[in-house]
């Protein structure tokens, strides 16, 4: 019960915050979370660093409290990574089976997912995730697990998702040099997804969009596997950014009008609207009208629908969505974006619930600590794997003698 | 440049019409382009001047005069001040309206810049448009020798023209400028000028009034000058003979409103009307539009064309070209809506650029300027741009899509 081995934590370097997941995972492998810590993030633009020392110092006052919560050290994590420069795509392997009897080994299929993997990326790109989708026996479509079968020809499909290599071991240095230990990078699109969609929804097709503060991640579950992840560098940021601009207030104004006024479609109580604008001294300063408030904001995340929508469009995945749409991310408190998203994507929306995790329902219930959440689960889900080798082979070790 | 002996009066004959269209020459440019419009030539319309100035009235052979005048002007007129014409025309407003009651189209011609032409303009306009009555505007704006304070003031009343007419074609004199040999008299310089500008209204006139095989309906005509905070080019030219298509289709390009054809490569929406004699083939429509569409790249395109009788031989082509303005002056969003007195956009650019060096016509490669950059990313401003398929996501959605907040 007190080994760490079974505490994981999740850690996510996002725009606007610093989160920071902890759950201790039970010998049945049970997950239950029992840590949330939360710091403002200042260094980061865009989901990428721009000034360690800020973020480090936000790092600290976030795990702090994860700590204090869970009454836990953390000595690693899994760290979520994103940024503009990530990209996935869909490569496919192939290799011949050699063997007399044509008979599919584990060791074919590490070859042809060998073969799969090298791709050509640019330099200064390394793979971050390379997911098996589908094996393929003699052009046999869908097998999942081909040892033991006979073929002479064996393919596989896999989603590989890549990143800058600096910018990505920039993250890693960061949280390593407070003494953190890096157990896995994963990718935040799939974290947040492997926390809001069951294996149903992830069987019959769903895309769950994460609008962070500085980026806009998504990716795409079909058939129970990754069949398209992508990252518009475009966020909550820009919303304010936009608002900003347009109303001509200075930012955090319009960060603060953003979450008190912003609608991701026209109201119609905001027709003709405007509201004052005060000092300290509650002397106004200026009106801003709700409805070019509301218009503005509904404008930039419209096109960040319409932009995800076409690049589904473009590989051919939308009518592959059955399960439909889920939203999660800071950016999706907006009220009206579901309705906004239905419009885009012309199918049923809703806002992600992480699923099937037990712990502490205030973490659980809000959508901005999904994909840390994720990354807990990501975690867990590896323990797994790793634990269940073992425990049979010591099993096996056990029974043998006695017989 | 017309004669016009027989002043055909307008007679109600046509008002059974029914495109009834009503021409007004604002201020003294306005009231001499008009006198300068063949009468025969628009006989179904009804001519109309408007100024403030009585004596200048007095020569213009218009069927209708309208004099704004008050006591305070003493029959000086507004003395180059639009603000004294806009509250003239705001005071008679309703005689305006009047004028322009019944009228289908209004047309109004005027020369920004000075008292009466900038100030009235946009009032009339409004008023025809409250009469029920779709507007269109031929302006020209001012040479660069007249001033900075003329410049502006055309530029304002500009930007209230086009909030208050229907469409807006404007003729930057100082592009014309240019064209013009050094010799020639002051006199000539101004006909020339006032030339191109009823060269664009014959063009018009002619696309709506002709039964069309091809139709190009007014709404068309509208939606491309509407909203797109554009600066306009148009040409309008005529050609005969047996290479007439071919003949056509290179006066445009070499048109020099269109700077070499590069207005029509920038252009987002482009208007092509056709109109011929009967003999018009579909060869020849075809080698037009083909001419037009190469050198247009990406621009919509409409298209109308007309087989009018009188034409015989000849073939006459007018293309307006709407170009989006890249300055995003006129969408910033005002909070205050002024019905009247709105900032003047500094930044909205109708003078042409500085031509340049002359280009071999029928280049495609047509280098694009760099916009000069005046959107702030604000926070954004020394991250790494955010790009998607060239287009910069980090400025705001709404600057990019030109949606005007007002």
């Amino acid at each position: 019960m007190f080994d760490d081995a079974n505490i994981i934590a999740g850690l996510e370097i996002g725009t606007s915050k610093i989160c920071v997941v902890v759950g201790e995972q039970n010998a049945e492998g049970v997950l239950n979370i029992i840590g949330v810590g939360q710091s403002r993030s200042r260094g980061v633009r865009k989901a990428e660093i721009i000034n360690p020392e800020q973020v480090e110092e936000d790092l600290r006052a976030a795990m702090f409290e994860a700590e204090q919560m869970a009454n836990v050290e953390i000595r690693s994590v899994y760290l979520g990574v994103s940024g503009g420069h990530v990209r996935g795509f869909n490569n496919r392997g192939v290799h011949p089976v050699v063997s007399a009897d044509r008979e599919i080994t584990g060791d074919d299929v590490d070859d042809v997912v060998k073969n799969a993997k090298a791709i050509n990326l640019p330099a200064e790109n390394t793979v971050i995730h390379a997911v098996r989708q589908h094996f393929f026996v003699d052009g046999q479509d869908g097998v999942t697990n081909p040892v033991g079968m006979l073929g002479a020809r064996l393919e596989v499909d896999m989603h590989v998702i890549h990143g800058n290599a600096n910018r990505l071991q920039n993250v890693i240095r960061l949280v390593r040099a407070t003494s953190l230990e890096v157990d896995e990078i994963v990718f935040n699109g799939i974290a947040t997804a492997i926390a809001l969609l069951s294996s149903e929804q992830k069987e019959l097709g769903a895309l769950v969009i994460d609008i962070g503060g500085g980026i806009t991640e998504y990716v795409v579950y079909s058939d129970g596997v990754i069949r398209h992840s992508g990252v518009l560098a475009v966020g909550g940021d820009h919303v304010s950014n936009d608002l900003a601009y347009g109303l001509k207030v200075p930012l955090s104004r319009a960060e603060k009008l953003k979450l008190e006024h912003g609608n991701a479609l026209l109201a119609d109580e905001a027709k003709g609207q405007s509201i004052s604008i005060t000092n300290y001294l509650g002397l106004e300063l200026k009106r801003v009208n709700v409805e070019h408030l509301q218009r503005i904001m509904s404008l930039r995340l419209e096109e960040i629908f319409q932009l995800i929508a076409q690049d589904l469009e473009s590989v051919g995945l939308t009518d592959y969505l059955r399960a439909g749409v889920f939203l999660c991310g800071g950016g999706s408190r907006v009220p009206g974006l579901v309705n906004l998203a239905e419009k885009v994507f012309q199918m049923n929306v809703s806002l992600g619930q992480t699923s099937a995790i037990s712990g502490l329902t205030t973490a659980l219930d809000q959508p901005e600590f999904a994909t840390a959440i994720g990354l807990v689960k990501f975690g867990s889900l590896k323990n797994r794997r790793r634990a269940e080798r073992p425990f049979l082979k010591g099993l096996f070790s056990r029974l043998l003698p006695k017989s | 440049m017309e004669n016009p002996e027989i002043p055909q009066p307008p007679v109600l004959l046509e008002s059974s019409d029914a495109m009834s269209v009503r021409i007004f020459g604002v201020g003294n440019a306005g009231a001499a382009l008009l006198e300068a419009l063949s009468q025969a030539e628009f006989a179904a319309a009804h001519f109309a001047v408007i100024n403030t100035d009585p004596v200048a009235l007095q020569n213009s052979s218009a069927t209708v005069k309208i004099n704004l005048e008050n006591k305070l002007l003493r029959g000086l007129g507004t003395g180059g001040d639009p603000d004294r014409g806009r509250a003239l025309a705001e005071e008679q407003f309703s005689v305006l309206k009047a004028a322009c009651e019944g009228a289908k189209v209004v047309f109004i011609v005027a020369g920004l810049g000075g008292g009466a032409g900038s100030g009235i303009s946009p009032v009339l306009a409004r008023a025809a448009r409250e009469a029920g009555a779709l507007v269109l505007a031929f302006v020209s704006m001012p040479f660069d020798c007249e001033g900075n304070r003329r410049e502006s003031q055309a530029q304002n009343s500009l930007e209230q023209l086009k909030q208050s007419a229907d469409g807006v074609i404007c003729l930057p004199c100082q592009k014309i400028f240019k064209l013009i040999d050094e010799n020639t008299s002051l006199v000539e310089t101004f006909r020339f000028t006032g030339g191109f500008l009823l060269e664009g209204l014959r063009g018009v006139w002619q696309l709506l009034t002709q039964p069309g095989l091809i139709q190009v309906h007014f709404v068309d005509l509208c939606a491309l000058l509407r909203d797109r905070h554009a600066e306009n080019a148009f040409a309008f030219v005529e050609a005969c003979g047996p290479g007439r298509a071919r003949d056509a289709a290179e006066k445009i390009i070499a048109h020099p409103l269109f700077d070499e054809g590069r207005a029509l490569a920038e252009s987002d929406a482009v208007l092509v009307s056709l109109m011929g004699g009967k003999d018009l083939s579909m060869a020849e429509v075809n080698r037009v539009m083909d001419q037009i569409k190469r050198h247009c790249g990406h621009a919509q395109i409409i298209m109308g064309a007309t087989v009018n009788e009188a034409a015989k031989e000849k073939l006459w082509v007018t293309v307006i070209a709407a170009k989006q303005s890249q300055t995003p002056a006129s969408v910033i969003p005002r909070t205050e809506v002024r019905p009247v007195h709105s900032v003047p956009a500094q930044r909205e650019v109708v003078m042409p650029r500085p031509a340049s060096r002359p280009r071999r016509s029928s280049n495609k490669m047509i280098q694009s300027q760099l916009p000069l950059s005046i959107v702030s990313k604000g926070r954004f401003d020394k991250s790494e741009p955010t790009k998607h398929n060239g287009e910069d996501l980090d400025v705001p959605t709404f600057l990019r899509r030109g949606v005007p907040l007002n």
